[in-house]
């Protein structure tokens, strides 16, 4: 059953096609990949599904409800996660602090109270616990290692208890040791129901950990199948090796 | 060390409620005087400059439109000199409310660089309205305010000090209570990567812009207490850009963004302040004098004394925990030593 | 409605003043991103050194443009390279008050050396006026006006025709960029502070000869600055100057129609309304990000 699903997007930068009529579709409960050379337009797909640019054309759906063009905070807040390739943490904050940016409290009074109550606090730490960076936590932020940051990153995403999180070169620029552990951290919240888009160029880290790849080449869908099925593919091949 | 703190500010406190009684002398009075208010105006200012990052160059406006509002309900409403008039101080803050909230929407509608110059062009606007507006201001004419003449030669200073003195434990209070708010994390987070914060569901807009309001209706509530302590006011001495500078240049001594940094930076330029107002006048020693202060302010220390003070401990500190070990266990928090067997390889291009 | 006509002349004249005043301002935005609040000083220095050279040595004040524009170049080189180039953190803000000190400074040294009183450039075609259909323009409002059309033309070329140029708009565009295909940002940065204020100079006679000023007249001359880089959208030079024009046009036709006291406000309100439909401004760069 589809949960995140983008119908013939189109996103043109001046005269540069990024997204040509490009339809993608995450199940429910999958690791989904979307792989593809570099300028194929995945980020693009990123922003254009979580609101941080506008689609010229195309319609992004989210469990059936249209999201097209919704303010990335609407979508953050149905729901949708999504990090970024280089990774966003807010530098002058502690950690924790960091953390509990994006929790959410509806009220007026609760934006009046102290930034973290007792029950938000633990689940703060909780999450902080899950990505290893408890030690750290009244560090500022803009001291960690980049691939802290990730880690922190993906942390606060989570607070927010998202269905959907979407990954943006997850495995970028940190040590094998690290991607082992980022790996695992996924597998052991798609094991409790969460669903991953995941954008990489590691196609050790995507082939491990997806069921479903989904290749993009000069905007547009070209491949989609079993990592092995994808592996295989002479389009893919050539997409990767003939420009 | 927590105790420490709150036996030190009880004590500063205590200082500051006895100070009068203990220096009696007008002069020195006047520069206290002058000293909490601009330490008011500062940590008022900072609560939109320091915590969100949109530095507003513009809120001398607030602080006319305060003391003009004052002037003129003692006026409209014949109000006696005496304690009457600091009832309406507070009054004067909610009035500039609705004002505040219109130039606050204009003005973050843009980025922070425009921002800056935008809000100083609004200063403009009201010190020239000052000005035009006859009707109203009676323009370069100017107003008086009740003179409480019952308050005889030593003792005037004193009410003064004190209201000064309660409008800046008000600032101070909420500015602490800000930046101890949800409300406030958001502030700083949108200080420090507003498009982040967004995505993440916080209302940057309203946010700023009640940052905005609250700083200038403190600024505003000081600019009232210093109408009625100066006793007239005309536009070119209420609407006086110096104010702003003077705003930013403590805030920013002290250190930009923090609860404590503006007060210093008010503790220490205001007395000096006045120190060369009184013997070198407004001739262009002054000036020079000033100007060459601002820039070696600027320059030797960008980021603030506090700041600057606790990086400096900070890494005394780290130095120490390195000592201790705890330093080495903190970087190598990776705790889940069970790595997957499959990838050893090191195929895969990470970047 | 002759008044109204000769009103819109002395704007368009007046115009070009400021054009030359402002353009230096929104130049220095555009590359280095600092905000020069000192602008109105260094004008009202031009203006200072153009009377000292008048007085003293009998030059013209045009052919005193050939001592001044030079030497003012060189301070804007020299107060880029001391006050602005060591600052470190948020340039903008800090360049606020960093120019905020520099101005301070200048307007004390004047303050000093020529006490507050009021004075204003001398010069025969300052006095003399010819005839247009029927009202009395001064020659000076024509020449100056020549002579911001000159500048400006020579900074078009600069800007359009020169490799320095190109490195100048390169730096605008995108100052990252730029450094990474070799442009020596910070040599491009301290030059275009030298030219900003080698304008001010030129700026600032057209100015000293149109108006009596002191050195507190930065104050005034530097918020109408701002308002029209806003107005025009703070680092493009043709905002800048259809801004320029386009201001002192309204207002002086506002002080024929209405009343001369509410011209002034006038000049702000625009402001305000092109902040409220275009926050930009006219050819200001729309964000795309708030950062």
């Amino acid at each position: 059953m589809s949960m995140l699903e983008a119908e013939g997007l189109c996103k043109a930068f001046g005269g540069i096609r990024a997204l040509d009529t490009c339809s993608i579709s995450v199940e429910k409960g999958s690791i989904t990949g979307l792989i593809g050379p570099n300028g194929s337009g995945k980020t693009t797909m990123f922003n254009v599904m979580t609101g941080y640019e506008r689609v010229d054309s195309g319609q992004v759906h989210f469990e059936g409800q249209s999201i097209t063009n919704a303010s990335p905070a609407k979508v953050f807040r149905l729901g949708i996660g999504r990090t970024f390739q280089l990774t966003r943490v807010f530098p002058r904050l502690t950690v924790l602090e960091n953390m509990h940016v994006a929790v959410q409290r509806n009220d007026f009074i609760g934006l009046l109270g102290r930034w973290s109550s007792s029950h938000e606090q633990k689940r703060a730490l909780e999450l902080l616990d899950f990505v290893g960076l408890t030690a750290l936590k009244n560090e500022p932020a803009g001291i960690l290692s980049y691939g802290q940051k990730k880690l922190l990153e993906f942390a606060y995403i989570l607070i927010a208890d998202p269905q959907v999180i979407l990954l943006d070169e997850p495995a970028g620029g940190i040590n094998p040791t690290m991607v082992n552990y980022l790996t695992e951290r996924i597998r052991a919240l798609n094991e409790r129901g969460v669903t991953f888009l995941v954008v990489e160029h590691n196609m050790e880290f995507v082939m491990s950990l997806c069921s479903k790849v989904m290749v993009m080449h000069r905007g547009t869908r070209i491949a989609e199948g079993t990592p092995a099925e994808v592996r295989s593919n002479p389009a893919v091949l050539e997409a990767y090796l003939g420009d | 060390m927590r105790i420490f703190k709150t036996v030190g500010l009880l004590v500063l406190l205590a200082l500051a409620i006895v100070f009068p009684m203990l220096f009696p002398n007008p002069t020195v009075t006047t520069i206290a005087i002058f000293t909490l208010l601009f330490a008011a105006m500062a940590t008022g200012w900072n609560i939109i400059s320091g915590y969100t990052g949109y530095v507003a160059l513009g809120h001398a406006a607030f602080f006319g439109i305060g003391a003009y509002a004052l002037a003129l309900m003692c006026q409209a409403w014949n109000v006696p000199g005496g304690y009457l008039p600091f009832l309406l101080v507070p009054v004067a803050g909610i009035i500039v409310i609705p004002v505040s909230a219109l130039f606050g929407w204009i003005a973050l509608r843009v980025r922070r660089h425009t921002f800056i110059v935008i809000t100083i062009a609004m200063f403009f606007i009201v010190q020239l309205l000052a000005y035009n507006l006859r009707s109203i201001t009676q323009g370069s004419t100017g107003l008086g305010l009740p003179i409480p003449i019952d308050w005889g030669g030593d003792f005037y200073n004193t009410p003064f000090y004190y209201v000064t003195l309660a409008l800046l434990l008000i600032a101070i209070a909420i500015s602490w209570w800000i930046r101890n708010s949800k409300f406030g994390l958001g502030l700083l987070a949108i200080r420090d990567d507003e498009d982040r914060a967004v995505g993440l569901g916080v209302r940057t807009v309203s946010s700023k812009l009640a940052a905005f309001i609250i700083s200038a209706v403190i600024v505003a509530m000081a600019g009232a207490i210093w109408a009625y302590f100066v006793e007239s006011i005309y536009p070119a001495t209420t609407f006086d850009p110096n104010f702003d500078v003077a705003m930013a240049l403590m805030a920013f001594l002290g250190g930009l963004g923090t609860l404590s940094g503006p007060i210093l930076g008010a503790f220490i330029l205001e007395p000096a302040q006045q120190y060369f107002a009184i013997y070198y006048g407004q001739s262009g020693y002054y000036l020079i004098v000033y100007g060459a202060l601002f820039l070696v302010v600027i320059i030797l220390m960008p980021r603030g004394i506090i700041p600057t003070v606790r990086d400096r401990w900070h890494q005394i500190q780290a130095t120490r925990n390195q000592r201790r070990g705890e330093l080495g266990l903190a970087i190598t928090a990776l705790p889940d030593k069970n790595a997957s067997a499959d990838v050893e390889k090191k195929e895969g291009i990470n970047l | 409605m002759g008044l109204i006509v000769e009103a819109i002349i002395t704007g368009v004249l007046t115009g070009g003043i400021y054009a030359l005043m402002s353009s230096g301002l929104t130049l220095l935005f555009g590359v280095m991103e600092i905000i020069n609040v000192g602008q109105g000083a260094l004008v009202i220095l031009g203006a200072y050194l153009s009377y000292v050279l008048e007085q003293d040595l009998h030059i013209d004040l045009f052919l005193g443009l050939l001592i001044t524009m030079p030497v003012m170049f060189g301070l804007g080189l020299l107060i880029e390279f001391l006050f602005i180039r060591p600052v470190k953190g948020d340039r903008t803000m800090l360049s606020i008050l960093v120019t905020y000190g520099v101005a301070l400074i200048i307007e004390g040294i004047l303050n000093l050396i020529f006490t507050a009183n009021n004075i204003q450039l001398h010069a025969w075609y300052i006095t003399a006026s010819f005839d247009v259909g029927g009202f009395y323009l001064a020659y000076i409002y024509v020449f100056s006006f020549l002579l911001a059309v000159i500048l400006l033309a020579g900074l078009y070329i600069l800007l359009y025709r020169t490799k320095l140029g190109y490195s100048l708009r390169a730096t605008i565009q995108n100052r990252t960029a730029a450094e990474l295909i070799g442009i020596d940002v910070k040599r491009i940065s301290t030059i275009t502070f030298g030219i900003g204020i080698a304008l001010a100079a030129a700026g600032g006679m057209g100015f000293g000869a149109t108006n009596a000023f002191d050195a507190g007249s930065a104050y005034d001359l530097i918020s109408r600055l701002l308002a029209i880089i806003i107005f025009g959208g703070m680092g493009s030079l043709s905002g800048a100057l259809i801004a320029s024009v386009g201001m002192l046009v309204i207002e002086d036709v506002t002080s024929v129609v209405w009343s001369p006291i509410w011209a002034s406000t006038v000049f702000f309100i625009l402001l305000v309304i092109i902040l409220v439909v275009r926050p930009q401004g006219l050819l200001g760069q729309v964000e795309g990000r708030k950062q």
